[in-house]
């Protein structure tokens, strides 16, 4: 019995070998250049189909794709950085620059920029370009551009008497009055109590900033925020928006075409996601329109991500030619065709695919009222911490001065190193 | 003299490994959990400071660091006795005489233990899909309101919960077959004449005569549950509203998502020593109603 | 209760139990066959409509799954081999060689067995990262190559060896290499099949450390990858269960083919932990 039990261990470890050796094998050839790209989430196998250009235009040079699961991407790109495993070039959250460039982890780009044929400043929508410069330094160079505005079905409107969408919160709020039916389980707007971004695309439309201090301090206790924190609650409170994050609302898409709700605050993508998962028969009856500000139209925030090069790489000019080749508006436009991420320049705009596409136009309304987010290392956590207090609140658990007061004294608890930082002199970004 | 050397150099290969990749980072663990290492400190060792206890201090006054503490004892105290009893439960039935193709209901019901957690959470997620899965169809169909498994903050511990209980029970069934197989068979033979019910067999004879087997499964149960970490990475990455987060879960984001390691050590510390507090308590207990 | 109902309803229970704990993984098998979007429909299929490999196909041909197939492999057999040599000579000097110090440092193991494997992971990280093998296989091979529980079960199980035999052999003049390896090593055969499969399946199975410790998809076991994965398709319930049949067959059908080492050693193990 032993034996057999010996046997059996030693053929499944022969195979394993034997294995091994056959994968050893196929190891791809040498004697090129080799381009580690990463990229997070549905962006990788979009680009994958751009790539076979631009590695017939430079020969010897192959890019390799990495896709990141955009939820696993932030703490792999960290312990990449730690593990000195970093890629020639990433696709980075724009949001998350500071945090890269506090680890000195990213090549300047200033001097590409200014001598490039391509890359023309003046065409990028000014709030995107600037979530890339750090201290007057530029380290990205934006790729796509994602804000939130709104999806609202043009029927559901017009059943309840109105013939156009919203032009500010007063209105905007009227009509989720009317659109409510909490017994009969329909609702004004989804907002996933789960993202973030809808607060603060929200609270980006007020004056007041949302750090103080050269990002010493939050300043979540302003008037500004309470404001926008108290819309954003009050949807929940009136019912007219359901209490559910993305999991649990399943099909977020399936459920507007059924009316569940007929506002929906997302980015860009849903474009393509709702022409394809709506039937024909619904596809005139849903629409897009900027942000509604406290009075008028708003801002929003100016998402989306950049292209980066890390200051470890060895293939740095391979790989700025990669940023410039996915900056031309023709490959931004194509890049648009297949997975519906918009253009951070204005003249990749002119292709007819955009300019022609009437949901597509209020996004372009939009990025001209954008506003970035605080460059602090910090942002990421602090604007979690927010949304998780945010939730708290809209639950009905802590009143909006509570809430408010909490966000901050996290935020000055997740600001404590940066303060120290900037008061001795060691620089919280290199 | 000949066997000493022989015997150092039997043991060093397996003391260098447990040395330097064990016990050492444990020590390290300590001293980290005293700094601030982070973000910072990673770009430039310069910005490293010494912190002396504030890391725990600021745990206990984070939310989260509670709420993540009491999703675990959640886990911990409804899993682990739901888990013992199915598997006493799986080992009586396996153990009655008058069950039949023994070998075949002990594999089938083992199997789960030896499966990946990541791939089963898998089958598991779609089983309790709210809209697709088969258990809220099943509930819909005989009349039942159905849930939103892991999407509902209520519902998605005790779907874990469920999920792990499956998972691991096997393991404790076979310790604990193996502790009945002990029990003589004539303890039974004589209450079955004195005309004990076999609810008042189990109340007198099996239950004690097992304790010892419990109070070890218990234990190693106990620890083992306070680790959870895989089963709500992969089924609600710590969601819905951090309903699931556990403390290893916390120690992960801290450590390898915001790259907090001082905070993060000071967070698998705590969780050393409540773990260490509470098994220690059990085996105390335990050893205290032996005596009396 | 009638003997006759006593049965009916042990083995009922029995085949419930049973049917719970299998049915998923059956059930897995059978969604992993489904064409693409079936699993998504309703009222939820129990088998496919027409049974396709497409699953398998697109898994080994886009995603990469034979390359994370292979890693498994590589990393569990190497952990398993190598881990194995240390264990068994460790557990047999601690069972039978004198040495000074035996009895407190075995001590000292058996305390550090108290402390969860995660307190010392932050740290490991960092000794990795200042070694050069953050990701590379020998990040997730070199700190599982010894472990406590290993040792303590070898030593249980080699206390059981009559010294006799050893003495014989020493006055024989035989050295204590030879002695082990052909004296102890056959002796210890049962114990060493028990402890490969463990180590095995736990290498095997392990998620958290590879998760921290692999950062690069080149690098990846079949876990982390399906994590990985199914965070990507979150939708494409078909493609993960076939993932998800590739990764737990390997280890079911060595459990099957070796369980009674397995279960013995469960015991084994447990007797005094």
């Amino acid at each position: 019995m032993v034996k057999r039990a010996a046997r059996v261990l030693c053929v499944t470890l022969a195979l394993a070998l034997a294995g091994a050796g056959i994968a050893g094998c196929a190891k791809q050839e040498q004697g090129t250049r080799t381009l580690q790209f990463w990229t997070i989430g549905r962006e990788g196998e979009a680009v994958a189909k751009l790539l076979p250009e631009f590695e017939a235009e430079h020969p010897g040079l192959h890019v390799e794709i990495q896709q990141l699961p955009l939820t696993a991407a932030h703490q792999k790109l960290l312990t990449a950085y730690a593990g000195d495993s970093t890629p020639d070039i990433t696709q980075l959250g724009n949001t998350w620059i500071p945090e890269m460039v506090a680890l000195g982890a990213l090549e300047p780009l200033d001097a590409r920029v200014a001598s490039s044929k391509i890359i023309a400043r003046d065409d990028y929508f000014p709030a995107i370009w600037s979530t890339n410069v750090i201290d007057g330094t530029l380290y990205g160079v934006p790729w796509y551009v994602d804000t939130r505005l709104l999806f609202y079905r043009k029927d559901l409107l017009a059943k309840v008497g109105y013939d156009h969408p919203p032009r500010d919160w007063t209105e905007w709020q009227a009509m989720m009055a009317r659109l409510a039916r909490p017994q009969g389980k329909a609702y004004g707007v989804l907002l996933p109590t789960n993202e973030f971004e809808q607060l603060l695309a929200l609270a980006l439309q007020q004056d007041d900033p949302l750090l103080r201090d050269d990002g010493r301090y939050g300043n979540f206790r302003s008037a500004g925020f309470k404001k926008a924190l108290a819309f954003y609650v009050s949807m929940f409170k009136d019912q007219q928006a359901p209490m559910m994050t993305n999991v649990g609302i399943g099909n977020p898409w399936a459920a507007f075409g059924q009316g569940f709700y007929a506002f929906y605050l997302s980015g860009p993508w849903n474009i393509g996601e709702f022409r394809k998962r709506l039937p024909p028969e619904q596809q005139g009856d849903w629409g897009t329109v900027a942000l509604p500000g406290p009075n008028g139209p708003g801002a929003s925030n100016a998402g989306g991500s950049s292209l980066v090069i890390y200051r470890a790489s060895k293939h740095k000019d391979d790989a700025w030619a990669l940023i410039e080749f996915l900056s031309r508006p023709a490959i931004q436009a194509r890049f648009y065709e297949i997975l519906g991420d918009m253009p951070p320049r204005r003249s990749s705009w002119q292709a007819p695919a955009l300019k022609d596409d009437d949901k597509a136009t209020a996004f372009r309304d939009q990025l001209e009222r954008v506003k970035p987010t605080p460059p602090v290392a910090e942002w990421e956590r602090i604007v979690t911490e927010m949304q998780l207090v945010a939730a708290q609140a809209a639950h009905g658990d802590l009143t909006i001065d509570q809430a408010a007061e909490e966000i901050d004294r996290r935020a000055d608890r997740l600001l404590e190193k940066r303060r120290w930082m900037l008061d001795h002199g060691h620089k919280a970004t290199p | 003299m000949n066997t000493t050397r022989a015997a150092w150099l039997f043991v060093t290969p397996a003391l260098i490994i447990l040395g330097l990749f064990f016990l050492l980072p444990v020590v390290a663990a300590l001293f980290l959990s005293v700094t601030d290492y982070d973000l910072y400190a990673l770009a430039d060792i310069r910005n490293l400071r010494f912190v002396a206890l504030q890391n725990y201090w600021s745990l206990l006054q984070r939310p989260l660091f509670w709420s993540a503490l009491g999703h675990t004892v959640y886990f911990v105290v409804v899993g682990v006795p739901l888990s013992l009893i199915a598997s006493l439960g799986a080992a009586m039935l396996l153990n009655s005489p008058l069950a039949r193709f023994k070998p075949f209901f002990r594999t089938a019901l083992f199997a789960p233990v030896v499966t990946t957690v990541v791939a089963v959470a898998v089958i598991w997620r779609y089983l309790f899909n709210t809209k697709y899965g088969l258990i809220n169809y099943v509930l819909d169909s005989i009349g039942m309101p159905t849930v939103d498994w892991l999407g509902d903050p209520h519902w998605a511990m005790p779907t874990i919960i469920l999920f792990a209980v499956w998972k691991n029970f096997g393991y404790n069934m076979i310790i604990f077959m193996a502790g009945l197989q002990a029990i003589p068979g004539d303890l039974y033979e004589a209450a079955r004449i004195d005309g004990a019910s076999a609810i008042a067999q189990f109340r007198h004879i099996t239950l004690p005569m097992l304790k010892p087997t419990m109070v070890m499964v218990s234990i190693l149960t106990v620890s083992g549950y306070f680790q959870l970490f895989a089963e709500p990475y992969v089924m609600t990455e710590g969601g819905p509203l951090q309903s699931t987060t556990s403390v290893l879960y916390l120690m992960y984001e801290e450590g390898f998502k915001w790259w907090n390691l001082g905070s993060a050590s000071a967070v698998a510390f705590i969780l050393f020593v409540i773990m260490f507090a509470v098994t220690a308590a059990m085996l105390r207990l335990s050893k205290r109603g032996e005596a009396a | 209760m009638s003997p006759r109902m006593a049965k009916a309803l042990i083995n009922g229970l029995l085949i419930g139990g049973a049917a719970i704990a299998i049915a998923p993984l059956l059930y897995m098998v059978s969604v992993s066959f489904m064409p693409q979007g079936q699993a998504s429909s309703l009222p939820p299929p129990v088998l496919p409509t027409h049974a396709t490999l497409d699953n398998y196909r697109q898994l080994f041909l886009n995603a990469g799954m034979g390359r994370y197939l292979f890693n498994s492999l590589l990393i569990s057999t190497a952990i398993t081999v190598i881990s194995l040599a240390f264990n068994l000579m460790a557990g047999y000097a601690f069972a039978k060689l004198e040495f000074k110090g035996r009895q407190r440092l075995f001590q000292v193991l058996l305390g550090a067995l108290v402390i969860p494997a995660q307190v010392a992971m932050l740290p490991l990280f960092l000794l990795l990262k200042y070694m050069g093998l953050v990701n590379t296989y020998g990040a997730v091979i070199v700190p599982a190559l010894a472990t406590i529980f290993g040792i303590f079960l070898v030593r249980q199980y080699a206390s059981g060896i009559p010294d006799d035999l050893m003495e014989a052999a020493r006055i024989d003049g035989a050295g204590e290499f030879r002695i082990f390896a052909t004296i102890v090593m056959p002796l210890l055969k049962p114990i060493m099949v028990t402890l490969a499969i463990f180590t095995f399946l736990a290498a095997w199975n392990d998620f958290m450390w590879p998760l921290i410790a692999l950062t690069g998809q080149e690098h990846y076991t079949l876990p982390i990858a399906l994590a990985s994965l199914s965070r990507e398709h979150v939708q494409d319930s078909e493609l993960m269960m076939a993932g998800s049949v590739v990764t737990i067959l390997p280890v079911l059908v060595l459990f099957l083919a070796l369980q009674r080492y397995y279960l013995e050693g469960l015991l084994l193990g447990s007797v005094k932990g």
